[in-house]
């Protein structure tokens, strides 16, 4: 078909120029609305379940929709101990319960007082208004309390709502307010402070379980244990192997050889490792058991004790995933240009000047994509705690993971509760990765530049 | 590099259809789900080239998955539709939960019409409890359970004790013993060992030493509820006294307790290395199995019991006579602990009917006392005697290696055992792993690793179970928990 020469300047499309420009979302529109079916799907899908309870009957099964039941169960319920920890009843100075040992109570104040500088830096670089800024706060405050003593009224059992769908349905004097408070903020212009505080109020409250589950009569729960490993875990590997990639990068006599030896580990499947380990260091069957006995540690049992149980995840998931840090951050050093450090040599740094000014800030932005892939990636642990020590001693090395799994597992009609328990890792992801994205690496990104 | 991939392909497409043609061309084969033994897998495997030869080439496939995964695996199979097994070899304590929505096939018919499997001959326990649902039998019993101690003949002799009949002597002979070299290896080895870890079969040794604190009328009384209010039975002085005696094993075994599985004591114990042990069957026909360092030197016997007994009006413990322990023997209340109740096989009901027949047949041989009259006297087998044929004759216990006294021994201790008016059932109501799987272990294991004392361990298991309870209806599983136990009113 001969194309026409427009006749006006008005120009008017034809049917076949039409189809032309919707050629390529007809191509691509079935293909990507596939791919955001098979992600979203399954999110919503287990979204639902985490509301309900799932019943073998005859001939199948039913979905019975059970509300909050599965959330309240770990907030307040019996399993608040098994997800989050125990602590002690008694109140502290702070009126709050737990008793934090003194390491637990110097490292809350050191981390409020790195969080309270933070919060004041942010509001000196925004130079909010003075106005402004206090009208926002009291403002959004004030919106949010009338909300909440709004749906409170609203939810009372036997109120003025007795009788009606309102009644005792909590969710709504929690999740209205909270809207509230995010919409106001926004409005009234101080989303990036709420934001903020939103954040140093998560990392805190963290930080207070962490403090008060290994304090006094306290226990940690899974979700201690998982911040443990992510935690404990992506630090070490972060540090060995920045360590053996700066070691292969010098001149060192078969650099190759060790290039390959150090990246075996990643290429076993984490279930062999685990039983790789596990037999390790089993000192009484295990292959190592004569070089256990010559350390006199024949009747010694690394799982025994909560945290030797941990030490050994903590270990086998080092070796495991070092190389992942080394690999990259190994490219990442032999991108580094040679120039500066020609030119910091010359004026007289030495090394660890070249490799604290010229080095690092160049491999940071790396270090923060590796940090953040890797800390998601862990923070699903289940391969090692499940084969090395099924969860134990105890529940010392349950991550929230496994911890879904068992539950699961026993029972069809738990798995509601254990998608529960499964998006509450979600969102605990999501903030750390968010904390890591948004507040971390630009703090790094401008120490450094 | 294109042609290449193309011949890769069309070599995986023919691998493919070729293996579906083969197959369908030779017949039925039967897709068998049981747990990564050895046992239990092994003999099902070893009996496939007979059944083949006798069946017109029905093959047969085992698969197996871990035993923590096997309810589950099971459940998921049939509840999606997938239906990739014919038959489940599985714990008959969970089949509520696969018969009421239908998963499984009712074998009365079957076993009317086959005289070969001599059912008469399965001892009446395994027949009346473990493979029937309501009336009706749906598995064929493989295997006999319960527990049982065992001890080592030569480590007592040198002691100059006898067998435990109470836990109290239990704990004196393991305290005693602990320490001694028993394999000569010039070491010191374990007064017990027993398999505590989590995720594995732990959580029914508490009950072997329980019940004889909790059960003392007889087996329709059950150890696990009130049969009247379904209170559990936990948060009381005779189950905390258990939770004790359970702990206090621990410092006479190995370091590695806590983690290690009835696999592992099994090796330890027939390695020489342990002076008790408590523990299914299987350490009869295993101490006799080559490479056993202790052919001959074990002893089994009816599972101790407590000469106190709870007293369910007040929760307390009192001393037992003839009105509080009617079975008593010596003053001592026994309750042999049915524990798991014995590998049974089940037919998928989607299966198609030619399938169904040929899986069938297929239990039935394995079962039928040709083959497991010798089955239970080999240990890799994990099957344990469950025939009346099998406590009979010791001929085939001695041809196996038992001697002569240590053949009637240990059939004596199961005999004992099994006729026992007292014997404890396993728990069969419906969910009843997420009571014992989920809640029983995971407690058991935070009480085992200090986390809780016994009185806080008691009482979490309470709150746990009653929410279970709740969750399902207490009317429902009351009435289930009662038609388990023959009880009147009950469904």
């Amino acid at each position: 078909m001969t194309a026409q020469p427009p006749q006006s300047p008005k120009r008017t499309t034809t049917f076949a120029e039409w189809l032309d420009t919707l050629a390529p979302s007809v191509f691509i529109w079935p293909s990507v609305l596939i791919i955001l079916l098979l992600a979203i799907f399954p999110l919503f899908v287990s979204l639902y379940l985490s509301f309900a309870q799932v019943n073998l009957v005859s001939g199948g099964y039913e979905v019975k929709f059970v509300g909050w039941k599965n959330y309240e169960k770990i907030f307040q319920g019996s399993q608040q101990r098994n997800f989050f920890g125990r602590w002690s009843d008694e109140l502290n100075f702070l009126g709050l319960p737990g008793s934090p040992d003194w390491i637990g109570w110097v490292v809350m104040a050191l981390l409020t007082v790195f969080l309270a500088v933070m919060l004041v830096s942010h509001l000196r670089r925004r130079q909010y208004q003075p106005i402004k800024l206090i009208g926002g706060i009291i403002g959004t405050v004030a919106l949010t309390a009338v909300v909440r003593v709004f749906t409170v009224w609203l939810v009372a059992p036997s109120g003025a709502m007795a009788g009606t769908w309102f009644e005792e349905q909590y969710w709504l004097s929690i999740l209205l307010p909270v809207l509230t408070a995010v919409g106001s903020a926004n409005v009234l212009g101080i989303d990036g402070l709420f934001w903020r505080v939103v954040t140093i109020g998560f990392t805190l409250a963290l930080a207070y379980l962490f403090a008060i589950t290994f304090g006094a009569d306290g226990l940690p729960g899974a979700t201690v244990v998982t911040l443990v490993f992510v935690f404990g875990g992506i630090t070490a590997q972060y540090v060995i192997g920045l360590g053996l990639a700066l070691l292969v990068t010098q001149n060192l006599p078969g650099k190759r050889f060790f290039r390959i030896i150090f990246l075996l580990p990643m290429l076993i499947t984490p279930v062999g490792v685990g039983f790789l380990f596990r037999m390790m260091a089993d000192t009484l069957l295990g292959p190592l058991s004569p070089l256990w006995q010559l350390a006199g540690l024949s009747n010694y049992s690394w799982v025994e004790t909560a945290n030797g149980a941990r030490l050994a995840i903590l270990i086998t998931d080092t070796w495991q995933w070092t190389p992942f840090m080394f690999i990259i951050l190994l490219a990442a050093l032999e991108g580094v240009s040679t120039e500066p450090i020609e030119a910091g040599l010359v004026d007289g740094a030495n090394r660890w000047q070249l490799f604290r000014f010229v080095v690092l800030p160049e491999i940071v932005p790396v270090s923060v994509t590796l940090l953040l892939i890797r800390m998601i990636e862990a923070f699903k642990i289940i391969d090692l705690p499940r084969i090395m020590t099924r969860g134990g001693p105890g529940t010392a090395t349950e991550s929230i993971t496994l911890y879904a799994f068992n539950q699961w597992k026993a029972s069809t009609s738990s798995i509601g509760f254990s998608s529960a328990s499964a998006y509450l890792l979600l969102l605990l992801v999501t903030f750390c990765a968010l904390v890591l994205v948004n507040i971390v690496r630009r703090r790094v990104l401008e120490a450094f530049a | 590099m294109r042609l290449k991939a193309l011949a890769l392909l069309i070599s995986i497409l023919a691998l493919t259809f070729g293996v579906g043609i083969t197959s369908a061309q030779d017949g039925i084969v039967l897709d068998i789900l049981t747990f990564t033994g050895p046992q239990i897998a092994e003999p099902l495997q070893r009996h496939a080239p007979e059944f083949a030869a006798m069946s017109a080439g029905v093959q047969i496939n085992v698969v197996t998955v871990p035993f923590g995964d096997l309810y589950q695996t099971i459940l998921t199979d049939q509840a999606t539709g997938t239906n990739s097994y014919d038959v489940f070899v599985f714990a008959p304590q969970w089949m509520g939960d696969y018969i009421v929505p239908g998963y499984l096939e009712p074998l009365d018919a079957y076993l009317e019409a086959d005289a070969a499997v001599e059912w008469d001959d399965v001892a009446g326990f395994f027949r009346d409890f473990s493979s029937t649902y309501e009336g009706s039998t749906y598995t064929i019993p493989l295997d006999g359970d319960f527990h049982m101690v065992y001890y080592r003949t030569d480590v007592l002799e040198q002691l100059g004790m006898t067998p435990p009949a109470t836990w109290d002597e239990y704990l004196a002979i393991a305290e005693a013993a602990n320490g001694m070299d028993m394999n000569g290896d010039g070491e010191g080895d374990y007064g017990s060992c027993i398999g505590k870890a989590r995720g594995e079969q732990g959580y029914w040794f508490i009950h072997s030493i329980a019940a004889g604190f909790l059960q003392s009328q007889g087996t329709g009384q059950g150890g696990f509820f009130d049969t009247e209010t379904f209170m559990p039975l936990v948060n009381n002085a005779g189950f905390i006294r258990a939770l004790e005696i359970y702990q206090a094993t621990n410092a006479f075994g190995p370091a590695e307790e806590l983690n290690i599985g009835v696999g592992d004591t099994r090796s330890l114990f027939t390695a020489g290395r342990c002076a008790l042990t408590l523990d299914w069957g299987d350490i009869g026909s295993l101490s006799v199995a080559e490479g056993s360092a202790v052919n001959d030197r074990v002893g089994a016997v009816i599972l101790p019991g407590s000469t106190e007994v709870l007293d369910r009006a007040t929760g307390e413990l009192v001393t037992c006579d003839d009105m509080t322990c009617p079975h008593h023997i010596n003053g001592v209340n026994h309750a042999p602990f049915a524990a798991f109740g014995g590998w049974s096989g089940g037919i998928s009901a989607a299966a198609p009917q030619e399938v169904k027949d040929a899986a069938y047949a297929y239990l039935s041989y394995v079962s039928q006392p040709a083959q497991s009259n010798v089955d239970v006297t080999i240990g890799a087998t994990g099957f344990n005697p469950y025939r009346v044929s099998q406590f009979e004759g010791a001929d085939a216990w001695i041809a196996a290696g038992f001697s002569e006294a240590g053949a009637a021994n240990y059939l004596g201790a199961i005999r004992d055992s099994l006729n026992s008016p007292n014997m404890m059932l396993d728990l069969r109501i419906p969910q009843n792993q997420r009571y014992q799987g989920v809640v029983l272990d995971t407690v058991l294991s935070q009480f085992l690793a200090g986390e809780f004392t016994a009185a806080e361990a008691a009482a979490e298991i309470e709150t746990q179970w009653q929410e279970i309870t709740e969750e399902i209806g207490l009317d429902a599983q009351l009435a289930a928990y009662r038609a388990t136990l023959g009880i009147a009113g009950g469904e």
